[in-house]
């Protein structure tokens, strides 16, 4: 095969121009996780059946994820001479109208979202615009893209494909700007000016830890060893957190030339993705890549006649929280158990079949290309001083707009909940937002106005790790929310050191004990001097930051422990031992609605009078409450 | 139930497609279990013997990984979403309805094997929580009474 050429890089530009402006109607369908899980795939299918009905000529194609999961099914379609037009929500009715209206020669905008004038990616600075034949009507009255809420504040690098184009055409990945950097690499650059630059951008890892990306990849070129290794951690273990997802889904070339770049500046030629069990669907489109990237010679031997040689394997995880952890990945790398082991010597310099071997996350490698290309300059002014660049935030929980957002470090909690969040669903109050995974803790919402970087948080008590910010109302209990990580922690504990085996396991019987009413005064210091001594003596991270959870909770909520333990209360209506359901009279329509979903039969009453709950065949499942039109089952 | 044991099988996966190499054990390990969706004790011996490695080890990967069963499983497998997002909009009372529902516990199996239930933290769709799989499709946005019409339809 012939290697990779900066003539060929252009063609295959020219054609991936071609496909995302192809110059007659372009339809693309989200078709990430999320968006089929909403039905993305029977509108696809729904759409190809009704174009052909209506013998309309479009082209096409099946995007990853905009980020705005809250509103799939997501469609964007740009007709000549119109903007792009994106539609949310969208059900099949809705659909059959839209292919109506392109039979008919045109899109009224009826029911759209947003309009896109213009396309820009971060990756090589340039913007396209949508050629508009005058203004058509009803048209011009469609929000900007760039002005809803959830986008406004946005600055897409690692995400700046995603949604847009088809993650299985490598064209469409190098109309965008993707491969030149690796050619503007392996045509010029020394490997240490690739290490520099990398150094000088002030890049850290977005996994977790923040160590800076630079130092990482300096230290593993300067190790010594005869094969050395590039990896990927695609292992994303923290629960309420998917952007590695949505990126491997979305834009799998921007991981695989980031790798490449890697491997170039650390001397090593055989990379890994290490992913996540429960994602397939990010195995399957990563495949993909991996088998494009090779047959236009951007892998294998020889890339772009430099004589540098790079290759990558896929191997999926087995769905053990503790092989995110560095060296525990790279022994079940190895087919062996993942169990961490201390690190005395670092995995930079003895890893994965004790090599030299360059661990990093997803959104951390998909960050290299836009630095490469840009410049570490460009770079470096982004974000604040000691955590330069964006970060992808995955905002879930109690939260209007869930969704994957990238914004500049440094923004504050508050412009992440409020103005691109859009608030607390129901009218309720914000009570805290939870970062970090379970190694991290809960804010609350006295220091909403954080800005949030990787120092900032740590400095509360958390910690940035992958970028899950679970939002958490009133209705969320805080002894609950502690008792729920240290649960996660005590099966995933991989049961090597004494303090984590046996001290999460303890803290989970305490925590318990006082989510069930049995919780004593003298709970919260043993609580707390239990988790100080987890911290300081655990082998691995998971250990050692997993007291975390309780620190933050008992510092910034201690009340609400004291309600259980003292009052047997639990504020939030959470802990079943400590509430009970009942109908208040005065609203109840006698709808019977309740009764018939109750699974005790514990309800009981006459249609169009008030009903009533009988405590001692309640379980407290809650399925009155949650089906009640009417709002009369409350919780005391 | 007890599966057939097709050595041929396993020594297609063990043999030809990782080449004997015990680097891939946990590779082998999920094709297996996926093939039989469990590693029956057999299987784990065949691939010990031509890996040339103790059984005692092939164990212990099979028992340490989540995404391996040593038990049959149903012809579905729901997998409950409990990760910090659906928590917080209350995966935990999803999980009991099911339970009630089929009758199972989390991380059984219904008698006529058509269901396992399992939880998983996270499934990467925590925009769209409460969520689960049943085998591969996955279903957003639940209620408790959604659940039985959502159950129905499988086979
Ligand atoms: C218990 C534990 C779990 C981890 N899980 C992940 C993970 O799922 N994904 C990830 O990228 N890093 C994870 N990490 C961090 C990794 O050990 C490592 O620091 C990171 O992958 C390095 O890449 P980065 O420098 O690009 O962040 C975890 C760490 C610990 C201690
Ligand atoms: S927390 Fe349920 S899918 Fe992520």
């Amino acid at each position: 095969m012939s290697y990779a050429t900066i003539e060929k890089l252009n063609s295959l530009k020219e054609s991936g121009l071609k496909r995302i402006y192809p110059g007659r109607i372009k339809i693309n369908v989200g078709m990430a996780t999320c968006g089929i899980s909403t039905g993305a795939g029977r509108l696809y299918d729904q759409l190809l059946e009704e174009l052909e009905k209506f013998k309309i000529d479009a082209l096409v194609a099946r995007s990853g994820c905009l980020g705005f999961c809250q509103i799939e099914p997501l469609i964007d379609i740009t007709f000549p001479g119109y903007p792009k037009l994106i539609y949310s929500r969208v059900t099949p009715d809705q659909l059959s109208g839209i292919v109506k209206e392109l039979a008919d020669g045109g899109l009224t905008g009826k029911g759209a979202l947003a309009r896109v004038t213009e396309d820009s990616s971060s990756v090589d600075g340039s913007m396209r615009d949508y050629p508009l034949t005058g203004i058509i009507e009803g048209i011009k009255d469609i929000p900007l893209i760039s002005d809803l809420g959830f986008y406004k504040k946005q600055l897409k690098i690692a995400l700046n494909n995603c949604g847009l184009i088809d993650p299985d055409s490598i064209e469409e990945y190098i109309a965008r700007g993707g491969y030149y950097p690796l050619y503007k690499v392996l045509s010029g650059l020394k490997p240490e000016e690739v290490v520099d630059e990398i150094k000088k951008s002030g890049l850290r890892g977005r996994g977790g830890g923040g160590f800076p990306t630079g130092i990482k990849w300096e230290t593993c070129r300067n190790a010594k060893g005869e094969s050395k290794y590039i990896i990927c951690n695609a292992d994303e273990g923290d629960p309420g957190a998917y952007m590695d997802r949505s990126i491997m889904e979305g834009d799998p070339h921007s991981v695989i030339e980031g790798m490449i770049i890697g491997g170039y500046a650390i001397g090593s030629s055989q990379g890994y993705i290490y992913v996540r069990n429960e994602y397939p669907l990010a195995v399957k489109k990563c495949r993909i890549a991996i088998d494009k990237a090779h047959e236009c010679g951007f892998l294998g031997e020889n890339i772009f006649g430099s004589g540098f040689n790079f290759d990558i394997k896929i191997s999926r995880g087995g769905g053990a929280f503790v092989c995110g952890e560095s060296t525990a990945l790279m022994a079940s790398l190895e087919g062996k158990i993942g169990r961490p082991r201390a690190k005395y010597i670092h995995t930079v310099k003895r890893g994965f079949r004790d090599s030299p071997s360059n661990l990093n996350n997803v959104e951390t490698w998909a960050n290299v290309p836009t630095i490469i290309s840009r410049g570490s300059g460009w770079y470096k002014k982004i974000g604040t001083e000691k955590s330069a660049g964006t970060k992808v935030f995955s905002v879930v929980g109690k939260i209007n707009n869930t969704g994957l957002v990238e914004v500049p470090m440094g923004i504050s909690l508050r412009e992440i909940i409020y103005d691109i969040g859009g608030g607390i669903p129901g009218g309720k109050r914000f009570k805290a937002v939870q970062t970090g995974g379970p190694s991290g803790g809960c804010i609350p919402e006295r220091l909403i106005d954080l800005s949030v970087d990787f120092d900032e948080l740590t400095k509360v008590g958390s910690m940035m790790g992958s970028g899950g910010m679970i939002v958490m109302d009133e209705n969320t209990c805080m002894v609950d929310i502690a008792r729920y990580f240290i649960d996660f922690l005590k099966d995933e504990s991989c049961g090597k050191c004494v303090p984590c085996r046996e001290g999460i396991y303890r803290l989970h019987e305490i925590l318990t004990g006082i989510c069930n009413g049995e919780g004593k005064e003298e709970d919260i210091d043993l609580l707390l001097e239990m988790s100080r001594s987890i911290k300081m003596t655990a082998l691995c991270g998971l250990g050692s930051t997993s007291p975390n959870s309780i620190l933050t909770t008992l510092e910034y909520f201690r009340d609400e422990y004291e309600a259980h333990i003292i009052d047997k209360k639990c504020p939030a209506g959470v802990c079943k031992a400590l509430i009970t359901y009942t109908i208040d009279p005065e609203k109840c329509t006698g709808c019977v609605r309740c009764a018939k979903e109750c699974p005790q039969e514990a309800i009981s009453g006459e249609k169009k009078t008030p009903h009533v709950i009988h405590q001692e065949k309640c379980i407290k499942c809650g399925v009155c409450f949650e089906v009640c039109n009417f709002k009369s089952v409350v919780i005391n | 139930m007890v599966n057939e044991i097709d050595v041929k099988k396993i020594d297609s996966i063990v043999m030809d497609k990782y080449e004997a190499d015990s680097e891939n054990l946990l590779h082998i390990l999920q094709d297996i279990n996926s093939e039989y969706s469990y590693i029956p004790e057999q299987g784990m011996k065949i691939v010990a013997e031509r890996l040339c490695i103790p059984v005692s080890q092939v164990y212990s990967v099979a028992t340490y990984y989540k995404a391996l069963n040593l038990e049959p499983r149903g012809r579905h497998v729901i997998s409950v979403c409990t990760g910090t997002a659906c928590h917080v909009r209350g995966a935990g009372k999803i999980i009991e309805k099911i339970e009630r529902e089929l009758g199972i516990k989390a991380g059984g199996t219904s008698s006529d094997m058509k269901f396992s239930l399992q939880t998983v933290r996270c499934i990467g769709c925590c925009s769209l929580g409460p969520v689960i799989n049943v085998g591969e499709d996955t279903h957003g946005r639940l209620k408790q009474d959604a659940l039985p019409k959502i159950l129905k339809k499988y086979e």
